[in-house]
This record gives structure tokens, sequence and C-alpha cells, in this order.
């Protein structure tokens, strides 16, 4: 083609196409940009970030000393600071800048978090000896490592603390893990016992079998449970005391001193003095702890353990349901049912409901499972816990089965359709040679299309790991005190509440007192759900592609 | 030769003798037939099972909605009673039932309280009130509905205010309710009418100042204000005292009304005429007229729970409900709305305790049950033969009617008044607004709270929503599926697809949070960059293309044609990068520095962090790949004799699209729209996040919504299993229901005709 002039440009509708064309960049561009920005934000928190140490001179006031990591730093006019009432002089470039400083020491600032101006940030500095340390409340700490102190009593003072610090650091996380494991396992034991055995009372007496001999049988129980709790009790305190003999002396950059039980210490590091090499191990010691632990202050600190494995229980649970209900549902809308009208004003419907908005699958599992089904069940089965509901509240049993209904239309889309593309001539041959339509299903027709099952429900599991707005009305909670799956009879408890990683990125971004330090958490967990989905999702896609190739050679 | 024709023979011998009809082998075929059988039997029993199951879903949801709309059930418990006590009483005054339904007072015209069983009638204990000797009671006023405080005019001018109280108790694990009279403030009658005549009406209200009497002795109002101190130290009570000085009036006083907040006084006098006196500057507010109809006559007038409304009966049998709000010459006395009985007077006005609901009993013994917010009449039933005296337990749940000297006791279901069709969807005149309005607000800390349950601003904000969703996803998803599926170089689209299928699996939560924590912020910091970026982007678009239609050849014909949207990555992110960039300069250049001020104080536009325009974003982010993916397999399977044969004819590219491509393919596109649309209306997360959840009713992109879904998850854990706002709530689930049902169902009707249609070409 010839160059054009402007007009026939115009004319040839080139302009368009290239709109056209610019409507999938801009989608890609959303796309990739989200999950770009959700990844850096996320891995990025894990870093050991240097510690700044800086003079802050605001005009008119008092140099203050601040440490602190550097959360974000923006351009912002003038103009708009001078109308937050800060002190800025009027002359000058048309831009500041402003940076969040990660200050922790929160119970001697009241916030975590402060904004600064960058212009008055004067010789900023980086010094090894910084310290940060990580606490189990309180949050981080910023500042100088003074000593060591035992049971009250200086052991170690200057350059000698800090690797005295870390071997103590070290014996207090042992003891944390035997307090953690003897709390919840021994004594969480002990408590299950004793409310079975207050449920078993109660049984007794609605019965009105509660007689000498049944009251003796129980109390001795009770006196055998109450034994074994003294004893753990008796170590448990021994424990405490070692766990909180030692503490440290520390000094903030603005000179106040410090002291800090190592009982509330998870780790300190000197990020300033860190090589690279130290830092990557530290990185990946964080994201370990990301995945594998507990969360601490109220979400916004620790792991989220308890969230993934709610989520992946309840998945399961959800799958193991949805599986054979959609099956035997698309079996028998294309093998068994007569193909007429009305067929396919249910197949219609079906393919439609799986549009419906996922909060109204929660007002049913709600209103139906758990209120309905659950209070028969309560009222059935559990009439001792009574008023207490067991499963008459919300819980993992409903939430499973709320997903399972709201998934259910994909995987009977994705049945079906499998169903539908396996050839004539496969299904004829197998009855012609004597075999029943149920031995052609079960022997023939199933096995090829257990791909196509697969595929509906990769696709279903996926949904389910993402939706959050009907478990928010049926199952999730924002802290479960134990997790649903654990040694004590019936090892897993259906009537408890979970926690879920699509809720907690809701819960700890939106709910929480402490949204900017939750924030990196709240990403770090976003990318952790959509790399699951992703994967889910890509492993769905493919299983459907080789099917697809796998029919077509087989239809020719 | 012979051996083998034998060998053969004998082995078509052997066939012959094989028989297929041994036992065993009928067995296993009864057996596979069974088996067969029992298949069939499973498969289509489970299959219509799990099918019904989820039409249980719609079943399940419009059966807990249906009692909403269900009027309210009057039926009599027992046989009436003719107590032999009750022929000694005097003519009734007053009758009430306690809380728990069990024990009924009852006040005769001498002064006698008798309490009696609400449900036998046996007489529990009498009281004699102290009336002084001499003087008779006249007149009787009661305190707000559910204080079971009440005043009684006397003939000598004095005032006499009791109250009967209830005490619950369980001796031997029973309920036990003992009944008392009470007299708050003291057994003497408070001197009223300094003069000594009798007081025709009387009035009272306890608020939080003290006890404010009125009474009136033909056309002269009194009102007295008693203060009662008591000392925390000796518990010694005084009264402080207080004549409030009020005009007198042309006609004899009908009735007196106070309002509980002691603002106003109501005086109802002639035939249909209010007078309204601020109390706070001791004059005349207004006259008004309550009746329309001349030969009308108010004959009894009551206000309703929390003491704001009056509810104004008539002797056509109507009643209007009056209250004060704000007009334009400040606050005046307006009528809201009117109710119908029957045609006979009314003569008593019963109002609920906990609901802006209330009964009205007329002379020939009807009883209306009605609702006010709702503007609902739910029964109208007559219950005795003649006029009667009716008393309401607390709950609303019983009802005692006296007349001729029988006793009735009612049982009244009608668990859900406050919802209509106006309350729901209409403009309603809630108490203390100005006008009427679409307002949602279902709870409140007070207990006289009127629940305000208008769908109205939540279908709006649902909308509103979906709109500036599909303001950005449709041109977007259209065009990129218009250029995926009819321009775009194969290579390029098996690797664009699943990008953007990923888009759709994204969980919405995570799309919440991102607009929410990110982009609001963003946006309200870099709003002149989002608009620019607007303008911007489809004119560094047309740059792009132009300029590479200026390259020389050697360029442009290294790439491959289907491929502009590749090279258009980069510009698009330039183009970005320019708008954002230059945001902080356009907002100090144009916008005084704040934008955000800007909007809000030079043109009155209100905003909100998380506003209308975030929504917009995120959600269009979550509809685009439903919209794309749809509309990308309509264009792509329009058949490819029809496009090859108009470029064969001559057409352009572009022209056979816009002729011949989007024509056949235009119903499909329309159903993608629908179902991005469907999408958008249900969606949860994103805008339970991305929004302030405020339910208001404004067009304005900077101000938040609240949508139908988002509700639901904020107010449904803390409702009532069952209540009337449990049942709103999955009103608007089966709302939310419907409408996606409708859309996806018309979208897939559309599609199949489409799919008809291409095959047959």
């Amino acid at each position: 083609m010839k160059q054009q002039n402007l007009k026939t440009w115009f004319k040839s509708g080139s302009p368009w196409v290239w709109f056209t064309g610019g409507g999938v960049s801009i989608a890609v561009i959303m796309t990739i940009g989200l999950l770009a920005l959700i990844a850096v934000r996320g891995l990025g928190h894990f870093w050991p970030a240097d510690v700044l140490e800086a003079d802050y001179r605001i005009p008119g006031q008092e140099v203050r000393v601040l440490a602190g990591e550097l959360v974000e730093a923006e351009e912002v006019p003038r103009a708009r600071l001078a109308a937050s009432g800060l002190p800025v002089d009027a002359a000058g470039g048309e831009f500041m800048t402003r940076e969040l400083l990660k200050v922790g020491n929160r119970e001697l600032y009241g916030a975590d978090f402060s904004w600064v101006v960058g212009e008055w940030l004067e010789n900023p500095r980086t010094p090894a000896e910084l310290v940060v340390i990580e606490r189990r409340e309180w949050g981080n700490f910023y500042g100088y490592l003074l000593g060591v102190k035992e049971s009250g009593r200086l052991v170690a003072e200057g350059e000698a603390a800090w690797a005295e610090l870390q071997q103590r650091i070290e014996r207090v996380a042992e003891l944390h893990g035997q307090l953690a494991r003897l709390e919840k396992k021994d004594i969480g034991r002990i408590n299950h016992g004793l409310e079975r055995l207050r449920l078993k009372t109660r049984a007794l007496e609605l019965d009105g079998a509660l007689d000498a001999a049944a009251q003796a049988d129980l109390a001795a129980e009770r006196a055998q449970w109450d034994a074994k709790y003294r004893e753990l009790e008796g170590r448990l305190v021994a424990l405490q005391q070692e766990f909180n003999r030692d503490s440290m002396l520390v000094r903030t950059t603005d000179g106040r001193e410090q002291e800090i039980s190592l009982g509330k210490v998870v780790r300190a590091y000197q990020p300033n003095a860190m090589a690279s090499f130290d830092k990557l191990g530290f990185y990946f010691a964080k994201l370990w702890e990301f995945v594998s632990d507990e969360p601490r202050e109220a979400n916004t600190e620790g792991g989220i353990f308890p969230a993934i494995f709610g989520t992946v229980l309840m998945t399961l649970i959800m799958a193991a349901i949805v599986t054979p209900f959609g099956v035997i549902a698309a079996v028998y809308l294309r093998e068994y049912a007569r193909q007429g009208p009305l067929t396919r004003v249910i197949r219609i419907a079906v393919n439609n409901l799986a549009g419906v908005p996922a909060i109204v699958y929660g007002v049913f599992g709600l209103g139906f499972f758990v209120y309905v089904l659950g209070g028969s069940i309560d009222r059935l089965f559990f009439p001792e816990a009574a008023p207490a509901p067991t499963f008459g509240t919300p819980g993992l049993m409903w939430a499973s089965l709320t997903l399972a209904i709201l998934t259910l239309p994909v995987v009977i889309v994705a049945t079906e359709e499998g169903l539908a593309r396996i050839p004539r001539a496969l299904r004829e041959g197998s009855l012609a040679l004597g075999a029943t339509k149920a031995e052609t299903l079960w022997k023939v027709v199933i096995p090829m299309a257990s791909p196509a099952m697969m595929t509906g429900l990769i696709l279903a599991v996926a949904r389910a790991a993402g939706e959050v707005a009907p478990l928010m009305l049926v199952g999730v909670v924002k802290l479960a005190p134990s997790l649903p799956l654990d040694g004590n009879y019936p090892y897993l408890h259906l009537d408890q509440k979970i926690m879920h990683l699509g809720f907690h990125i809701y819960d700890v971004g939106f709910q929480s007192p402490n949204v900017e330090a939750a924030r990196p958490l709240v990403y770090a967990t976003a990318l952790l759900l959509v790399l699951v989905i992703a994967l889910l999702n890509m492993s769905a896609v493919y299983i459907r592609n080789r099917l697809r190739e796998k029919y077509k050679a087989l239809e020719h | 030769m012979t051996d083998m024709a034998k060998d053969l023979s004998t082995a078509a011998l052997q066939t012959a003798r094989l028989d297929f009809n041994t036992p065993a082998l009928q067995r296993k075929r009864r057996r596979r037939a069974l088996q067969d059988r029992l298949a069939r039997w499973y498969v289509s029993v489970g299959g219509l099972a799990v099918l019904g199951a989820i039409t249980l879903i719609f079943f399940y949801l419009a059966q807990v909605v249906l009692p909403m709309f269900q009027g309210a059930e009057l039926s009599a418990r027992g046989e009436p009673q003719r107590p032999a006590w009750l022929a000694e009483q005097g003519r009734a005054l007053l009758m009430a039932v306690e809380e728990q339904n069990q024990v009924a007072m009852r006040l005769d015209a001498r002064g006698q309280v008798s309490f009696f069983e609400a449900d036998g009638g046996k007489l529990l204990s009498q009281v004699a009130l102290p009336v002084p000797e001499g003087s008779e009671i006249v007149s009787l006023g009661q305190d707000q509905p559910g204080s079971n405080r009440l005043v009684l005019g006397l003939s000598n001018g004095q005032a006499l205010v009791f109250g009967h109280a209830y005490r619950v108790t369980y001796p031997d694990n029973r309920k036990t309710v003992s009944p008392r009279v009470e007299y708050p403030f003291g057994e003497a009658p408070i001197q009223l009418d300094p003069q000594g005549r009798p007081l025709h009406q009387v009035a009272m209200n306890v608020g939080s100042d003290g006890l404010l009497l009125a009474g009136s002795t033909g056309n002269q109002v009194l009102a007295l204000e008693l203060s009662r101190e008591e000392n925390l130290l000796t518990g010694e009570v005084t009264l402080g005292e207080r004549r409030l000085e009020l005009p007198q009036l042309a006609e004899p006083v009908k009735a007196l009304l106070i309002d509980p907040r002691q603002l106003w006084l109501y005086v109802i006098n002639g035939r249909s005429s209010a007078d309204v006196f601020d109390l706070r500057q001791q004059k005349l507010n207004g006259r008004y007229k309550l009746l329309a109809d001349p030969q009308a006559e108010v004959t009894e007038v009551t206000a309703l729970l929390g003491g704001i409304s009056l509810m104004v009966g008539d002797s056509r049998g109507g009643i209007q409900q009056w209250f004060m709000a704000r007009g334009e010459n400040g606050s005046e006395l307006k009528n809201i709305r009117g109710f119908q009985l029957a045609d006979s007077p009314i003569v008593q006005i019963l109002p609920e305790e906990r609901r802006k609901g209330f009964l009205a009993l007329d002379a020939a013994g009807n009883l209306g049950v009605f609702h006010s917010t709702a503007h609902r009449t739910l029964l109208v039933e007559p219950v005795a033969g003649a006029a009667a005296q009716a008393a309401l337990s607390p709950r609303a749940d019983q009802l005692l009617v006296e007349s001729a000297g029988r006793l009735q006791g009612f049982e009244l279901d009608n668990p859900h008044p406050e919802i209509s069709w106006s309350a729901l969807w209409g403009k309603v005149w809630y108490e203390s607004y100005d006008e009427p309005k679409y307002v949602w607000q279902s709870t409140s800390a007070n207990s006289d709270f009127e629940p305000k349950l208008s769908l109205s601003p939540l279908a709006f904000g649902t909308l509103k929503a979906a709109f500036y969703a599909m303001l950005l996803a449709a041109p977007l998803a259209i065009c990129a599926a218009i250029y995926t599926a009819y321009f775009m170089a194969p290579a390029m689209r098996t690797k664009v697809k699943p990008v953007i299928e990923l888009m759709e699996a994204l969980p919405t939560v995570i799309l919440g949070f991102f607009a929410g924590l990110f982009l609001a912020p963003y946006v309200e910091a870099h709003l002149p960059g989002i608009f620019s970026l607007l303008l911007l982007t489809p004119l560094g678009i047309l740059a792009a293309a132009y300029g590479w239609s200026r390259l020389p050849e050697s360029i442009r014909l290294r790439v491959p044609d289907g491929w502009e949207a590749a090279l258009l990555i980069p510009v698009i992110l330039a183009v970005g990068a320019l708008a954002l960039g230059m945001s902080g300069h356009l907002e100090s250049w144009f916008f005084g520095g704040d934008m955000r001020l800007w909007l809000s104080n030079d043109l009155g536009i209100p905003f909100d962090q998380r506003n209308a325009l975030v929504v917009g974003l995120a959600m269009g982010f979550a509809v685009i790949p439903n919209i794309y993916s749809i509309a990308e397999d309509a264009v792509f399977s329009v058949p490819k004799s029809l496009t090859l044969g108009s470029l064969a004819l001559g057409a352009t590219p572009w022209q056979t699209l816009t002729r011949v491509v989007i024509l056949t393919a235009s119903p499909g596109i329309f159903s993608a729209l629908m179902i991005g649309m469907g999408r958008a209306v249900g969606e949860t997360m994103i805008v339970l996040m991305a929004t302030g959840n405020t339910p208001i009713m404004e067009a304005n992109i900077f101000e938040g919504l609240r949508t139908l879904a988002a509700n639901v998850a904020v107010e449904m854990p803390e409702s009532e299993v069952g209540g009337t706002h449990y049942r709103v709530l999955f009103l608007a689930a089966l709302v939310l229901l419907l409408f996606t049902f409708v859309m996806n169902t018309a979208a897939e009707l559309i599609r199949t005709r489409l799919r008809k249609k291409y095959s047959s070409l």
C-alpha cells in the first residue's frame, strides 16, 4: 500500500482497526499490570529493607532523630501540603516529596507509620548497629541494643550483647514452641474432654438417666481430667517463668531507653549490616513463616497458615460433594432424559445458574442450610448442647455445602459438554456388541469423559477458592481459635468456623485497626490466592485443550 | 480332504451346540438387565433430585419472602367471658394488657382499677384510686404508648397521675406476674386549675425535664410543668412548679396531646380543628383544619409510638396521620396519609408499643389493623356487635375486647406490617422528615425507631455501579473482542485469549481489595491524570496509527497484519505514564493544587474517596472478560463465506466488519452485554470494598453507593432470623436472583437463535 493522506486514511477505516486493537492492548495491560503490582508489593514485603536514620527538621521546631523503613514516597504539589497546615515555604519548587516511614515503636509513638516531608530530612544514614526487633505485640521496634539481662541482672553489654542476644532469642523460640504445644495440644485435649463430659452429663439428664451410678462415673472421669490438668498446669507455670526470664535493654534513636522481655521477641536483626546473601536467607525464612505460621497481632503480622488450611479443607469437602452430584445430573440430562424442549429449558436454566450472584447462594445457605437444616440437626441429635447451637450456626460444613451448590452448574455444564463430545460411533459400537446402556455408560462413555469432568471439577475448585461473599454468611471468621482438623474426636470438626484466604484479605484490608501495617500482608495473601487460582485455571484449560485434540482425532 | 470337511462340520456342530440359553447365561442376562434398569433409575432419580435441589433455591427464597405480604389474622381465643365482678363495675375508661399477656387491667369511671387474668377473666386484685371525696373523674389522659402512665382529670380541677406496673417473679419455677398501682408524683392529686373547675380534657408527658400536665376547662387550656428532683442523700423528693401561659380558644377543647420532646401542645377543638402551641415560646404555632369534609367531625386522637405522629379518627370512619414537619413557614402540622376503616365513627385508636402500627375500633364494633409507614390496611373485621372498649398487648399479639359486659380475647397474628409495595419501592414520608424520600435505614439504637426499608436507593446504587462499570467495560471489551476475532493474527490470538481468561478467573475479593486499598487513594491523588488518561488514550492510539501509516514500507511491512495491538502496548504505556505524570502539574495549574477541594468548593460536587468512579474502574475490570469471551465467540463464528464474499466484492476490511460482520453478530454482542450487566449487578465484594456503602440516591460519579448485594452481605449476619429485616434482605436476594436469571436466559435464547441462523447459512 502507498502512503495516504489523512482523509483517505480515515476513509479506509484503518484508525478504527487500531482503536479496536487498542481495546485488546488495554485489557492485556490491565491484567498484567494488576498481577505485577500484586506480585511486587506482596513479595517485596519480606525483603529486609535498610533502615534509614535521619535528622528531621520541621521549620520552627526542634530537630528529632528518626529511624524507619521507607515504605512509600510521592510527589505532592506544594500548595496541597500548605493547605493541610504544614509550615511549608511558599517559595521553592512546584512539588515536594512526601515519604511514608515505618518507624515502629508503637507503644512510644502511638502509630507504626509516619508521613514526613522528604525535604526536611537531613543527613540520612544507615548505621550498621541499628536493630530491628520483631515482637509478638506492639509491632516492630527500631533502635540500638544496649545490653542483655537475665532475671534482671545485666549479663552482656556493648559488642558482646548482640551474639548473646541471638543465642537467647533462639532459646526463647524453642520454649515458645514447647509452650504452644502444651497449651494448644495437651490442654486443648483436656478442655475438649471436659466439654464432652459436660455434654454427656446434660444428655443423661435430659434422658432422665442421671442416677447415682452415672454421676459417680462422671465424677471419676472429671477427677481424672482435673488431675491431668493440674499436672500440666505446673509445667506450664514453670515454662512461662523460664520463657520470661531474659530481657534486653534498648534505646530508640531519639534517646528513650526501654526494656523488652525476650518472651515478646520473635527475632532481632540488623538489616543495615546484612550482606545480600544474608538478606536472601532472611527473605526465605520470612516467606516460610508467612505460609506456615499463625497470625499475630490481629492478623497484621505473622503467617496465614490457618487461612490456607481452612480454604483447602473447605474446597476439598466441597469437591467431594459436588463431583458425584454434578456428574449424576449431567449424565441424566445428556444420556437418560428425553431430549425435548423441557430438557432444553433445564439446560439453559442450569447454565444460567452459573451467572447468579454468589451472594444469593450465601443467603440461601444461611437460611436453608444453617437455620433450617442445621436447626433440625441440633434439635434431633444435639439437644444436650442447647441453647448453644452446634450445627445451627455457620460452619465448615455449611460453607462447603453452599459452595457445592454454587459450583454445581459449573460441573454439570463441563461434564455435559464432555459427554456431548464423545462420538456417537463409539457409543453405538458398544451397544452393537451387546452391552447394555449402563455398561456402555460405565465402561466406555464415562472413562472417556473423565477428563472433562476433571476440567469441570478444577474450574469449580478455582471458583470456590476465590469466592468470599457467600462465605461471609455461612461460616468464615476472621480468627478461628483452632484448626477444624485435629487429634480430638471426631477429628474433623464440621461444625467449626474456619478462616479463609479471601475473607482474610477482606478482613485484614478493611476491618483491621492498623490497615497500613497489614497492607503488605494483604498483598502477599492476594498473591498466594491468585497463584493458586491461576494454576488451577491453567491446568483446566490445558486439560480441555488436550481433550479437544483427542476427540478431533477420533472423529476423523 | 474329507478329514478336513469332517473337521469343519464338527466345528459347525460344536458352534450349533453352543447354547446361549443356559441357566447361568440367562441369570447373567437378567442380572445385567436389572443392573441397567437400576442404573437408569438411579441416574434419573439422582439427576432430577439434583436439578430439583437447584430450583429449591428459588422456592426457598420465595417462601421466606412471601409472609411479608400477607395481611394480619385475627382469631377469637375461647368463648366470651362474662365474669361476675365485671357487672358491678362502672363504665370502662381504659383497659390494658401487660407484656406477658397474663394480667389485664381495667379502669372504670369511678376510679376503680381491677387487675384480672387476661385469659379467664378471673379477678386478681382491685385498687381504688385516691380520688378526693366529692369529686369525680371527668377525663383521662395517657403518656407515650408503652409507658403505662395515666392521668385522670377530676371535677375539682385536680389531676391525679398514676401508673400500673407489673413484676415478673418465678416462685417454684412458675412465671408469676404481680400487678400494682404506682404514683410516681405522689398520691395527692395536683391542682391544675387554680379555680377548681372540672378538667374536661387532660394530657401528660414525662420527659427528661420532668412532668408536663395539660388540661382544659371549656375553652381555657392550662399547662403545668413539674420538675421532680430527688435528693441523692436523703432520697427526699421535691417538686418544682411552673405554669405555662396559653391563650384562650374560641371553641371547646376536644382533645389534648403533648409532643414527647415537650415542644408542642396539640389542642383539638371545635369540629375538626387543631391548634398547635409552641411550648418553648408559649405561643400559637398555627391553627389547622384536620378534615376536608365539613360534615365530618374528629372523634378520636391518639399519638403513635414515639409520640411524633397524631392519628386523627373522624366520624366517617377515616383516620388521618399528622405530624410536624418543616414547611415554607417553619414547622407546620402536615397531613401525611389517610386510612379508611368503615363508615362508622372511630371510637378508639390503639397504637402498637413496638412498631409504628395501630388498631382502630369504630362505633359499629369493626376493628381495623393498620401500619402507618407502610400505609397498609392489614385487616378489617367486626369484633363486637356495637361500641366496645379494647386493649392491645405490648407485643401486639393479643387483643382484649369488652362489649356489653362481656370480655373476649383475640389472638392477632401480624408479623410483618411494615412492608408494602410503596414502603419498599416508593417515596415514603417518614416521621421527622420534611418530605417523602427514598431511604434505607434498617436499624437504630432507639426502640421507637421507624425502620426505613426502601429498596429504591439500593436498587439505584446497584444500577449506578453497573452503569459506570459498563461504561468502561462495554466499549473496551467489544473493541477487544472484534479485534481478536476478526483482525488479530492467529499466533497472537492463542496468547491473548488465555490472558483475558485468566482475568475472568481472578477472585473478585482481589479486585475489591485492589480497588479499595490502591485504586481509591491513587485516583483521589491523581484525579486530573485519570481524566486526561481517558482523553489522551484514544488520541495517542490515533496518533500512533497515523504515524505508523506514514512510516516507510520497509519498516511497516516487517510487522504482519494483525499485530497492531502488540505495537500499541508501548504507546499506551507511554500515554499512561505521561497522563499520570502530568497529573500533579495539571492540578496546580488548573485546580489550585487540589482537584478534590476544587470539586467540592468551586463546583459544589461532594467527593468521597471510595466512589462510583473507583467501582466503575474495578468492576469494569471484572466484567470485561465476561463480555469479551461471549462477544468474541459471536464475531468469530460469523461464517467465513459472508466475509469473504464481501471482501471479494471490493469492500475494505473495515467496511466488511461494520456492514456484514457486526450486523450478523450483533445479537451475540448484545447478549454478551446482557451477561456482563448481570454480572455487574450481582457483584458483591468489589462494591463492598470499593464504595463507602452509603445508601444514597445520587448519580454523582464522585459519591459512594450501596448495592443490593453488598447490603445483604453487610446486614445479613446481624439481622434477626424470621424478622422483617431478615425477610427484606431475602427479598433483595430474590430480586437479584430473578434479575440475573432473566437477563441470562434472554441472552442465552438470543445466542441459541443466532447459532441456528449461522448453521443454516
